[in-house]
C-alpha cells in the first residue's frame, strides 16, 4: 500500500514488521487488533459451525462428546474475551477515539502498544490450550467441575483469560485518561459523540470489573494447584461464591460488549438520515446509567442456583431496572429518523439491523428478567437465543456497521457497494434463520450444552443450522470484499459520507499526528441540521484563521 | 403440536399453566411492541427516504413530554412484569405441609432417587397425580441442576448443600427429566423420565417395587454402624447433645448465638463438627468428611428429620 498516494498519511510511515509492531501510533495499533481479533473471530465462528452440523441430528455422529464441549466451550472463551470484549473498542475505538476528539494520540501511546502484546501474550496460552487437547468447562469455569472434576488444559486456558484482562485494563485506562485530558478546545463533555460516550462508559466497567475476575480465575488456580479451599465444599468452601464472583464481573461484561456498538449505531443512523440524534442528553446518560446499573444484576444468572429467593426477587427488581436505559436508547434511535433524508449504504443497512436484532434480544431479557419464566428458562437455548441476539445480531452487527461506515477513513479506499449491501442482508437473513429457532427450542425445554438431543427437537436445530450456512456467507463476504478493497478499492474523499464528527475533517486516511491543524469545536455533535455546513466541514483552517 | 413440530410445549404442573400465562402476556407485549416499532422505522425508512416528497417541516431532535413519558410507560411496564414473576417465584420457598417428600442425588451421570417408602429409582422418577411433591436435591460430584419441562421447574443440585423443589403434577404421563447445568462429559446423556400417575396406580406401582428400606431407616442403621449412638445415644456416658427433635429447634452455640437446626446446620455439624459448637459442650466430636458419601448424609439427615415428631417447612431453607 505504501505508494505515491500514501505519502504523508499514517500508511506511508514505513511497512516493514518493524515499523507495525513497534509503532505506538494508535491507528496502526488499532490494525494490530484489528488482524488478530479477525483471526479469533474466524476461529471461534469455526466452531460453531461444527457445533452446528453437530446439532442437525439428534444423536452424536460427527464429534464425541468429549470433542463437543470443548468446542462450546472454546467457542465462549474465545468468542468472549478474545473477540467480543476488544472487538470495537481495541479496533475502531482506538483507531477514532483520537480522531474523534481532535487528539493527537491517546494519553498513554506505548500502553497502547504494550496492551495489544499482552494481549497476544495471553491469546498464546488460550491457543496453547486449544492446540494441547482443549477446555471442557464452558466459558463460565464454574466449580467445582472447573476444579476438581475437568479434564482438560482448565488453568492454561483461564491463565491466557487472566492475562487478556490487563491487556482490557490497559486500553480501558488509557480512554479514561484521553477523554479526560485530549478533548480540543470547545470540545465540551455534551458535545461529544456519543461513541466516546460509550468507549468511556465500558472503560470505566473495564477498569472496575476486569481484576475481580483477575481475581476469580487466580482463585481457581490456587484450588486446583495447591488444593486451598475456595469454591470446594470438601475443604469448607462454597461452589455458589465462584458464581457470585464470575458474575459480578461477566454481567457488567456483557455491557462491556454492547456499548461499543450502540455508539457506533448513534453516529451512523444520524449521519444516513441527515438528522442530529434524537435526545442526545438521555442516549448519552442511559449510557452512563447502563454501566453503574450493570454491576448490580449478576445475581440474575443464579435464580435456580440456590441462591436465596429473596436475592432472586432483588436481582430480578434490578434487572428490570437495567432494561430501561436500552429501551430509551431503542426510541431514541427510532426518533432520529423522523423527517430525515434516510439514504441506505451499506453502514446504514447494518445499523437498521442492529435496530431490529437489539430490540428482538432485549425484548427476550425480558422473560429472562421475569423470575418464574426464567426458572424455566434458564439455561435453556431460550437464554443461548438472547443473549446471541445482543452479542452477535447486536455487537457484531454493530461492529459491522462501524468498519464499513470507517472503512474509507482507515484505509483511504471505498468497497464495492453491492457487495457490503449483500452481505448485510445475507448476515439479518441468516442470523435469524439461526437464532429466532432456539428461541422455541429454549420454550420447549431443550436444555444448552447438549451434545445429543431427544428427536423431537430436531425440525428446530435442522433450521438452525440451515441458517448458520447463510450467516457464514454473510460474515465471509466482507473478508474478500474489504481485502479487495484494501489494495484494489476507489480512492476515497475525506468525508465520503458527508458526515460531522471531527475525524472526517482530516484526510482519508489521516496524516501520522491525525490533524495538520488543531481544530476548534464550536457545535454540538450530529450538527447535521445547521445550515451553511458544507462550507465549513472540509476547511479546518479556517478554525485556525478565526483563532 | 402441529404437523409434527413442536411449538408450545406440554403443561403437566399445576405451576405450568401459570408460568405460561406470564410467558404468553410477554410475547404478546413483545409482539405487539416489536411490531409497533418495526413499523414505525420502516415507516419512516419509506417516508423520509432521500428524494422523498415527504412533509418535512417541525422537525424536532428532542422532546421531554415525549422522553419522560416513554421511559415512566417502560418503568411502569417493567414493574408490572417483574411483581408477576416474583409472585409465582416466592411460592417456590413454601410447599405445601403435607407433601410427599422423595429424595434425589445427581451424580456424573445419574439421578438417584428414593421415594418415601425407600424404593430406589435410577433415572426414573415416578410421582403420583394432584399431590404435592417436595424433591429434597443433593450431588455427589458437581453443580446438576433438576429439570422437567413440562412441570416449568429447575432446581439446581449443589455440592455441600441440601436444595429443594416442588410441585404437583396434574397430568398422568411420561415427561422428559434434563440436567440442565452443564456437568461435564455425558451432560446430555444425564436424565431419564419423570412419570406421572392417577394416587391408585401409584401406589400399586409402589407396592410392585416391593417395600424398601426407608431413607430414614437407613439413616439409623448408619447411625449406629457409624458409631454416632455411642455419643449422642440417650445411655452414653459421653457428653454429646441429644438429638431427639433436633430438626428445626433453635439451637445455642457457645459464641453466644443461636441458630435454628435446618439441614444446613446437620450437614456442617457431621461434615465440619467444630464450625458452630452447642453451648456447654466440649468440641470433641470428630468429623466425618470423607468416610460418607453424599448419598450416606442424606440417609443420616433423614434420621435426624424423623426424630422431630413434624418437620416444619419454613426449616427447610
Amino acid at each position: 500500500m505504501t505508494n505515491a498516494a500514501m505519502q504523508g498519511t499514517y500508511l506511508g510511515e514505513g511497512s516493514g514488521p518493524r515499523a507495525w509492531l513497534l509503532t505506538t501510533d494508535h491507528k496502526r495499533v488499532a490494525w494490530l487488533y484489528l488482524v488478530s481479533l479477525t483471526a479469533f473471530f474466524f476461529l471461534g465462528g469455526a466452531m460453531a459451525v461444527l457445533m452446528r452440523i453437530e446439532l442437525a441430528t439428534p444423536a452424536g455422529d460427527l464429534v464425541s462428546d468429549d470433542v463437543y464441549n470443548r468446542l462450546f466451550s472454546l467457542h465462549g472463551i474465545i468468542m468472549v474475551w478474545f473477540f467480543l470484549v476488544p472487538s470495537i473498542p481495541a479496533t475502531l475505538g482506538n483507531f477514532l477515539l483520537p480522531l474523534m476528539i481532535g487528539a493527537r494520540d491517546l494519553a498513554f501511546p506505548r500502553l497502547n502498544l504494550a496492551s495489544w502484546y499482552v494481549f497476544i501474550f495471553g491469546s498464546l496460552f488460550a491457543l496453547f490450550s486449544v492446540v494441547a487437547g482443549g477446555v471442557d468447562t464452558g466459558w463460565t469455569f464454574y466449580t467445582p467441575l472447573s476444579t476438581l472434576y475437568a479434564n482438560g488444559w482448565v488453568s492454561t486456558a483461564a491463565f491466557g483469560v487472566f492475562i487478556v484482562g490487563f491487556s482490557t485494563i490497559m486500553t480501558g485506562i488509557n480512554f479514561i485518561v484521553t477523554v479526560h485530558t485530549l478533548r480540543a478546545p470547545g470540545l465540551t463533555w455534551f458535545r461529544l459523540p456519543i461513541f466516546v460516550w460509550t468507549l468511556y462508559a465500558t472503560s470505566l466497567v473495564m477498569v472496575l470489573a476486569t481484576p475481580v475476575l483477575a481475581a476469580s480465575l487466580i482463585l481457581i488456580v490456587l484450588e486446583r494447584v495447591f488444593g486451598i479451599g475456595i469454591f470446594n465444599p470438601d475443604l469448607g468452601g462454597d461452589p455458589l461464591l465462584f458464581q457470585h464472583l464470575f458474575w459480578f464481573y461477566s454481567h457488567p461484561a456483557v455491557y462491556i460488549m454492547i456499548l461499543p456498538g450502540m455508539g457506533v449505531v448513534s453516529e451512523v443512523l444520524p449521519c444516513f438520515s441527515r438528522r442530529p440524534l434524537f435526545g442526545y442528553k438521555a442516549v448519552a446518560m442511559s449510557s452512563m446509567a447502563i454501566a453503574v446499573f450493570g454491576f448490580l444484576v449478576w445475581g440474575h444468572h443464579m435464580f435456580v442456583s440456590g441462591q436465596s429467593a429473596y436475592a432472586g426477587v432483588v436481582f430480578s427488581f434490578l434487572s428490570f431496572c437495567v432494561a430501561i436505559p436500552s429501551a430509551i436508547k431503542v426510541f431514541n434511535w427510532s426518533l432520529t429518523l423522523r423527517k430525515g433524508e434516510i439514504s441506505f449504504e451499506t453502514p446504514m443497512l447494518y445499523a437498521l439491523f442492529f435496530l431490529a436484532l437489539f430490540t428482538f434480544g432485549g425484548l427476550a431479557g425480558l422473560f429472562l428478567a421475569s423470575l418464574a419464566v426464567d426458572v424455566h428458562v434458564h439455561d435453556t437455548y431460550f437464554v443461548v437465543a438472547h443473549f446471541h441476539y445482543i452479542m452477535v445480531g447486536g455487537m457484531v452487527t454493530a461492529y459491522m456497521a462501524g468498519l464499513h461506515f470507517w472503512w474509507p477513513k482507515m484505509t483511504g479506499r471505498m468497497y464495492s457497494e453491492t457487495a457490503g449491501r449483500i452481505a448485510a442482508t445475507a448476515t439479518f437473513v441468516g442470523f435469524n434463520l439461526t437464532f429466532f429457532p432456539q428461541f422455541v427450542l429454549g420454550f420447549d425445554g431443550m436444555p444448552r450444552r447438549y451434545h445429543t438431543y431427544p428427536p423431537e427437537f430436531q425440525f428446530w436445530n435442522v433450521l438452525s443450522s440451515a441458517g448458520a450456512v447463510v450467516l457464514a456467507i454473510g460474515y465471509l463476504m466482507p473478508l474478500f470484499y474489504l481485502g479487495w478493497s484494501l489494495f484494489r478499492g476507489a480512492r476515497a474523499t475525506d468525508n465520503p459520507w458527508d458526515a460531522t464528527g471531527l475525524e472526517w475533517q482530516t484526510s482519508s486516511p489521516p496524516p501520522p499526528h491525525n490533524f495538520e491543524t488543531m481544530p476548534v469545536v464550536t457545535r454540538p455533535a450530529y450538527a447535521y441540521d445547521m445550515k451553511g455546513l458544507e462550507h465549513e466541514r472540509f476547511s479546518p483552517h479556517r478554525e485556525e484563521a478565526a483563532r | 403440536m402441529s404437523f409434527g413440530i413442536p411449538f408450545f410445549p406440554q403443561e403437566a404442573s399445576s405451576e405450568a399453566g401459570q408460568v405460561d400465562a406470564l410467558f404468553y402476556t410477554l410475547l404478546a407485549f413483545s409482539v405487539v411492541l416489536g411490531l409497533a416499532l418495526t413499523g414505525l422505522v420502516v415507516g419512516y425508512a419509506v417516508k423520509y427516504r432521500v428524494g422523498s416528497k415527504a412533509d418535512r417541516t417541525g422537525k424536532r431532535s428532542r422532546s421531554l413530554p415525549l422522553e419522560m413519558s416513554w421511559t415512566i410507560a417502560s418503568l411502569v411496564i417493567a414493574f408490572i412484569f417483574f411483581g408477576w414473576g416474583a409472585t409465582l417465584f416466592v411460592r417456590r420457598d413454601h410447599p405445601p405441609a403435607d407433601a410427599l417428600e422423595i429424595s434425589g442425588l445427581g451424580k456424573q451421570w445419574m439421578w438417584e432417587f428414593r421415594q418415601p417408602g425407600g424404593q430406589r429409582e435410577i433415572n426414573e422418577l415416578h410421582v403420583p397425580v394432584g399431590k404435592a411433591v417436595v424433591v429434597s436435591l443433593a450431588a455427589q460430584d458437581v453443580i446438576h441442576s433438576f429439570y422437567v419441562p413440562a412441570f416449568r421447574i429447575k432446581q439446581d443440585a449443589v455440592p455441600g448443600r441440601t436444595t429443594h423443589i416442588w410441585f404437583i403434577a396434574t397430568e398422568p404421563g411420561r415427561y422428559h427429566l434434563f440436567c440442565a447445568q452443564y456437568c461435564g462429559t455425558q451432560h446430555s446423556e444425564m436424565g431419564g423420565w419423570v412419570t406421572a400417575m392417577a394416587p391408585e396406580q401409584y401406589a400399586a406401582w409402589l407396592n410392585s417395587q416391593g417395600e424398601g428400606e426407608t431413607l430414614a431407616a437407613s439413616g439409623e442403621k448408619l447411625f449406629r454402624a457409624l458409631g454416632c449412638s455411642g455419643c449422642h445415644g440417650a445411655s452414653s456416658k459421653v457428653r454429646a447433645p441429644s438429638l431427639d427433635g433436633i430438626f428445626g429447634r433453635p439451637v445455642a452455640l457457645d459464641n453466644q448465638q443461636t441458630v435454628i437446626a435446618d439441614e444446613r446446620y446437620l450437614r456442617d455439624s457431621i461434615l465440619n463438627p467444630k464450625k458452630e459448637i452447642a453451648a456447654g459442650y466440649e468440641p470433641i466430636m470428630p468429623s466425618f468428611d470423607g468416610l460418607i458419601d453424599e448419598g450416606e448424609l442424606q440417609m443420616l439427615l433423614a434420621y435426624l428429620k424423623s426424630l422431630s415428631p413434624q418437620p416444619t417447612a419454613g426449616a427447610r431453607s
